[in-house]
């Protein structure tokens, strides 16, 4: 049984080069910086239709229709930045998976660090208020017993 | 007093959760709200070698509904456009997105026309510059050819007097 599962996944994993392949035998490219910007531009663009999905993952019809538009932007020379304002002009920010750092997206970038922060705030405090232990030196006669104590295994491990 | 600062953390947790409980994710702000129209030219759906083009609808206030055989909410509205077009209130123009000209046009003798035109898109393109991603999408364009309105699903009696109605008679009262 546990054998079987191994070949499936095996499968599975020897089957993902191809599936990457089979987006750049629909569209070729003239450079190899065009196929990067390419892959780039549909892994970080957001397929509207399901809305965790990327454009470069989506099976959806709008996906397929906007990498053949990205596709033909920049074999046409266009930049990543004109495939990334063409798809905002339309499509309004929240394509954008790495948003823009605006008035509106100020909690979102740094909302993080702020609850980080505020967190070692709140250890620090609490660090600060915890009663330290009572370490007071230790009398004479404890010292002797302590001395007697160790004596005495010393002379039982000599033994 | 010590428990005001957890207490005010969670508050204010506990408001943005409540605010998001109600909001639909996929009704994304258009950026072409306030907006030129984006223009298009497009063969007719009734009359071959025909075309529509949105410059056509210059000084007027319209509707732009576009719908798809395949799509299932699109023939909820349907019945709703049918009855504002029988008003005559407003002009629709349809745009067919991606579907078969022969389905479109049966869906029509069917269940009415409420378009006093219907474009045919059929690549997808015009679509993608209108920022279509969830049929039907319903869009309100006033006389200057401005986006004032985008309404993303299926249009519900509410939607229509409650929003889209309004707006249009505003807009139609205005001076373009």
């Amino acid at each position: 049984m546990m054998l079987r599962w191994l070949v499936l996944i095996g499968f599975l994993i020897s089957a993902l080069p191809v599936m990457g392949q089979t987006m750049f035998a629909e569209y070729p490219f003239d450079t190899e910086q065009q196929k990067r910007d390419f892959k780039s531009l549909t892994a970080q663009l957001r397929c509207l239709v399901c809305q965790n999905q990327n454009i470069a993952d989506s099976n959806a019809p709008l996906a397929q229709d906007l990498r053949r538009e990205i596709h033909d932007m920049l074999s046409s020379g266009e930049s990543r930045q004109d495939v990334v304002d063409f798809m905002v002009e339309r499509y309004g920010e929240f394509v954008l998976y790495k948003p823009v750092i605006s008035m509106k997206t100020l909690a979102l970038w740094f909302g993080p660090a702020l609850f980080f922060l505020g967190g070692l705030y709140v250890i620090w405090n609490m660090a600060r208020r915890r009663p330290v232990a009572n370490v007071a030196e230790p009398d004479r006669q404890s010292m002797a017993e302590a001395r007697r104590l160790l004596d005495e295994t010393d002379a039982h491990d000599s033994r | 007093m010590r428990f005001i600062a957890p207490l005010v953390v969670f508050a204010i947790i506990a408001a943005f959760l409540y605010s998001g409980l109600s909001r639909d994710p996929r009704e994304v702000p258009s950026p072409l709200i306030g907006k030129a129209a984006p223009e298009f030219t497009l063969p007719v759906l009734h009359a071959e070698g025909q075309q529509f083009s949105t410059s056509q609808m210059q000084g007027r206030v319209w509707l732009l509904n576009i719908w798809a055989t395949w799509c299932a909410a699109c023939r909820v509205e349907h019945p709703l456009l049918v009855d504002l077009a029988r008003s005559q209130r407003v002009e629709i123009v349809g745009l067919n997105y991606k579907d078969d000209s022969t389905l479109a046009r049966q869906w029509l003798k069917d269940l009415g026309d409420p378009y006093i035109t219907t474009a045919v898109d059929a690549d997808g393109r015009v679509g993608i510059d209108w920022g279509f991603y969830g049929a039907p999408e319903t869009f309100v364009i006033d006389k200057a050819g401005v986006v004032r309105h985008k309404h993303i699903g299926p249009v519900s009696p509410k939607d229509l007097t409650e929003t889209i109605l309004p707006l249009v008679e505003s807009l139609q009262e205005t001076p373009g």
